[in-house]
């Protein structure tokens, strides 16, 4: 099929940046979107010209590195990264518009390249668990309900990719975040912890500039890992809970 | 920074500062709109009036309708700081941006919808609360004792239909903010549970409609008495 691109192009962070348009033919349905876009970039190499640079790693839906804001959705049109997108979620003759992630706590580095640094730092301010001495425990020695544990991983899933942060209306980090001190504080490991834990992410989250959640539900629909609300609302009691309890002062 | 300021400057503080303002003032509706029914009475007023009076000297009374002040200025002014925060977080917006697909209208415009239902809370203290606080009303005698006759005030107002229409269109506002925050408070306030998640989200539908359309039918009633 034959397609119009309007990519975002800006050369550096203090650059202004703007839309250009490229015309590409002869793209295959079975083509991931990511793999359309290596074809624009050798036609653009070939041509001499500077190529669209945009973020990628594994290519199979787990490092969550391709943040691409596609026809006005993160990750497109379909509830899935923008690696595992194909071509056949367009037609020929349609024009696409491709956005690097829209957030302060995001600078575009190039093109559609964004700094995800922001979201490295909320967990080392607090999501992992301290091991500071002794072997390697059993792991059947700490009994941990199936059900938790379910729960726990499928807030582990979550890859980091920002789209929730890109689908906010207020570029809100609460659904990574809440995800990320969620897996920690539902496992005996991770329960130690877990006032200071609350406390010094969200403190982190919001030093970082991200805004605050309304409540929109936007990220969960767009979270290529369905990572649910009920996350935000677990991270909101172990805040409260830690803010009169904790031993901060 | 204390621990208490440290909380109310962040996000997640603020936060719950606007659930319980917001869900406050959810109750405070509750008794206005329930109070507010006496103005259907066929006696000319008189049950009305004696509410009325009953609602500005009653101490108890005084203690809460101060919270409702106290919750509507600190609704505001931490809806402020928070939009304020969150436009900054978004510098640069979306050329092309299909919010449509992934969240509710109102959900994104609760400043708007809330900024509309401050300006409407402002028209209609000056109409009747200022009235009855300081304004010069006619008093009616009933066997109990004097009374200022709000009720005449409220039927005089009334027979103007802009402002009955006024009073109609800042409920369907009021129902748009309530529609996405009376469910929204609760989450805000970590309680999302399947267990009741759905109750709050039906209860808060259904009251989003049910107490503005109370309030509506008020001036629309008064009106068409006035035509008689
Ligand atoms: C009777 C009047 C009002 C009631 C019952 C009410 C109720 C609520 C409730 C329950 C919420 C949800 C809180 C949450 O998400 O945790 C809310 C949110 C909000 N309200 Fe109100 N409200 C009222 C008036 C106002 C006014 C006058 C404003 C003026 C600016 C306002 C602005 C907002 C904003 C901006 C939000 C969203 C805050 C956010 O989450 O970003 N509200 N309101
Ligand atoms: S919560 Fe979902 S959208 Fe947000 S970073 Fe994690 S995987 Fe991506
Ligand atoms: S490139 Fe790794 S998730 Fe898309």
């Amino acid at each position: 099929m034959n397609l119009t691109l309007k990519v975002w192009r800006q050369k550096n962070s203090s650059d202004k940046g703007g839309f250009v348009n490229y015309n590409i033919a002869d793209i295959s349905e079975d083509m991931s979107f990511l793999e359309m876009l290596d074809v624009l970039n050798e036609e653009l190499s070939e041509k001499g010209e500077d190529p669209v640079h945009f973020d990628h790693d594994c290519r199979e839906g787990i490092c969550g590195m391709c943040s691409l804001h596609i026809n006005g959705k993160p990750h497109g049109p379909q509830q899935t990264t923008t690696c595992q997108l194909h071509m056949r979620s367009f037609k020929d003759g349609d024009t696409i518009t491709i956005e690097p992630w829209r957030a302060a706590a995001f600078p575009v580095v190039k093109d559609l390249v964004v700094d995800r640094g922001a979201f490295d730092r909320i967990i080392q301010a607090g999501g992992y668990v301290s091991v500071n001495t002794g072997g390697v425990p059993d792991a059947n020695e700490i009994p941990i309900p199936k059900k938790i544990a379910d729960e726990a991983f499928d807030a582990a899933t979550c890859i980091g990719c920002g789209a929730c942060v890109a689908a906010c209306k207020n570029a809100s980090a609460m659904l990574f975040t809440s995800a990320k001190i969620s897996q920690l504080a539902m496992l005996p490991q991770g329960k130690v912890e877990r006032k200071e834990r609350a406390e010094k992410m969200i403190a982190q989250m919001d030093e970082e500039g991200f805004g605050a959640c309304t409540n929109t539900g936007a990220c969960s629909i767009e979270c290529p890992k369905g990572i649910s609300l009920t996350n935000i609302a677990r991270m909101n009691r172990e805040y409260f809970s830690a803010i009169v309890s904790s031993e901060n002062v | 920074m204390s621990w208490v300021t440290k909380t109310f400057s962040s996000t997640l503080g603020r936060k719950l500062l606007m659930a319980l303002t917001g869900l406050f003032l959810i109750l405070f509706l509750i008794g206005h709109v329930s109070g507010n029914m006496l103005l259907f009475k066929d006696d000319g007023g008189q049950a009305f009036n004696e509410y009325a009076k009953f609602m500005t000297t009653n101490p108890a009374v005084k203690i809460l309708s101060y919270l409702t002040y106290i919750s509507i200025i600190g609704h505001v002014i931490f809806a402020i700081m928070l939009s304020v925060r969150n436009k900054k977080a978004r510098p640069v917006n979306y050329a092309e941006a299909k919010s449509g697909t992934n969240s509710s209208w109102n959900s994104r415009n609760m400043g708007i919808l809330g900024t509309i239902v401050l300006i409407f809370i402002v028209v209609h203290l000056q109409n009747f609360w200022a009235q009855m606080h300081w304004g010069a009303i006619p008093t009616v005698t009933y066997e109990s004792g004097e009374y200022k006759d709000l009720y005449a005030v409220v039927n005089l107002a009334f027979s103007n239909i802009g402002l009955v229409a006024l009073y109609v269109v800042a409920m369907a506002f009021l129902a748009f903010h309530l529609n996405h925050g009376f469910a929204s408070a609760f989450q805000t306030l970590g309680l999302n549970h399947k267990k009741y998640t759905p109750a709050i989200q039906f209860i808060g539908s259904a009251f989003s409609i049910i107490v503005p359309a109370m309030f509506a039918s008020m001036p629309i009633f008064i009106y068409f008495s006035s035509l008689n």
